[in-house]
């Protein structure tokens, strides 16, 4: 699946990712997605809480071409 | 003054991190530096000082069961409350007729969880947000063929929640085993277990002392070697002064409860509302089913380790689930399975002596902390 937007953060650690989704939100439509890339273990928990604290969708996981994961977030306000 | 907080040339400290490891119990202490000189003898011999030694071990034991409210002859002492977790469980495994498979919730502290991988099969069951875990799964669960013991702590160690244990009935005669060591001296000890563990250092005792109850009746069959020695559910060479004082600290934490629960429980009813207050904050676990010393929180965009630090240098010792702050790197199993932010997260937990005063001046410095966290990362 392919995302609007995806955020490379591969070598931050918690809360960096999450930092880093908040402040791109809005760089998508309303419907839009977004993929964070992290390598960060924290970030398969911290990405889904946040979208429910946010109000936003969690749309699920994937796997970036070098196998790192990649959680994917809709805006959905 | 008191023992928790020490005034030192960096100013006042409070330590909130009794879930930890508690300072020792006054009477804890007394016993303890007693027994050193009366209890140091090999309790099997049968010399003056080898009955003296046996004679304080079996007054602890004694006093351990009457704390409980089970029998001398349920009550082990072991190494530590891992060691008493061991036993306990994978004791139970050993004499199941039905499997080796282990229900689980999965908010179960890693002593368990590490038991299970080297003893058994992990079946783990899910829990609410709260952390309270699906009782209905846990006991659908145990119907599965291969299961031999169910696994559920009395409550939880990292956010206090306290869990059904003693509400629900176990098809097939399978066993529970409990993990009472975050709730063991400060709660009652729930009903519908074969067998328990605690952990003296967390109720007051010396560190070094676990407590390992088999009810009688329970089929449980020692998963490790035997010794020769006094109690045949251990081994070792017994820790005699160091289980004396542990029974000592229980017996008042025990008489003290009453007041010093209510107290802990409205200060931790003060905390969560005013932590909550702060904006974009989870303060998590049951706000009133819960321990009474113990509450957790997470900040959003906040840096768990910086956050410890943060307050430190303040003078304020908590602990943390974040995975910054963990020696593993990895975030709280207990925080994921709860599906609550891991980051920026703080558990306090307060000692028997914990005032108002420094709760209050706790109150007062973090929303600052927390601001200033946040403003380095731009949020």
């Amino acid at each position: 699946m392919s995302v609007d937007l995806e955020l490379d953060c591969r070598a931050m650690r918690c809360p960096m990712p999450v930092i880093e989704l908040a402040r791109h939100l809005e760089d998508v439509e309303v419907g839009g997605t977004i993929g964070v890339t992290a390598t960060d273990a924290a970030a398969r928990v911290d990405v889904p809480a946040w979208c429910r604290m946010r109000d936003q969708e969690y749309v699920g996981e994937r796997v970036a071409e070098d196998g790192v994961p990649v959680f994917v977030v809709r805006r959905s306000t | 003054m008191t023992n928790a907080s020490v005034e030192s040339g960096q100013g006042h400290r409070t330590e909130l991190d009794t879930a930890s490891s508690e300072p020792l119990h006054p009477a804890a202490r007394q016993a303890l530096l007693a027994a050193l000189d009366q209890g140091y003898a090999d309790p099997r011999r049968l010399h003056r000082p080898g009955r003296n030694a046996r004679l304080l071990l079996d007054n602890a034991r004694a006093v351990v069961a009457e704390s409980l409210g089970v029998r001398p002859d349920e009550v082990s002492f072991t190494g530590s409350g891992t060691e008493a977790v061991h036993r306990g469980l994978l004791g139970l495994v050993r004499g199941s007729r039905q499997g080796t498979r282990v229900v689980h919730s999965a908010v179960e502290h890693a002593a368990v969880r590490h038991a299970v991988a080297w003893g058994g099969e992990a079946v783990e069951v899910q829990c609410e947000e709260s952390g309270r875990v699906h009782d209905r799964d846990l006991v659908q669960g145990a119907i599965a063929p291969g299961v031999g013991v169910v696994a559920l702590q009395s409550a939880n160690h990292e956010v206090g929640t306290i869990q059904p244990v003693g509400e629900f009935e176990l098809p097939n005669d399978v066993p529970l085993f409990t993990d009472a060591c975050a709730s063991m001296g400060r709660l009652p000890l729930p009903s519908g277990w074969s067998t328990a563990a605690g952990s003296a250092h967390k109720w007051g005792g010396p560190a070094g002392v676990g407590v390992l109850l088999v009810r009688k009746g329970a089929r449980w069959r020692n998963p490790l070697p035997g010794d020769d020695r006094v109690d045949e559910r251990v081994a070792g060479f017994e820790n005699v002064p160091a289980a004396l004082a542990a029974a000592a600290a229980l017996q008042a934490v025990v008489d003290e409860r009453d007041v010093v629960n209510a107290r802990q429980h409205a200060l931790v009813d003060r905390i969560r509302s005013a932590v909550a207050a702060i904006p974009d904050t989870q303060v998590v676990g049951d706000p009133v089913d819960r321990l009474p010393h113990v509450v957790t929180f997470s900040f959003l965009y906040v840096d768990g380790e910086a956050l410890v630090h943060a307050l430190d240098r303040r003078g304020f010792g908590v602990a943390s689930g974040s995975a910054c702050a963990a020696s593993t790197l990895e975030p709280s199993a207990v925080l994921a399975a709860m599906g609550v932010l891991t980051h920026g997260n703080a558990r306090l937990s307060l000692t028997r002596d914990t005032t108002e005063a420094e709760v209050e001046r706790l109150l007062d410095v973090l929303p600052g902390v927390v601001a200033e966290l946040r403003a380095e990362v731009g949020m």
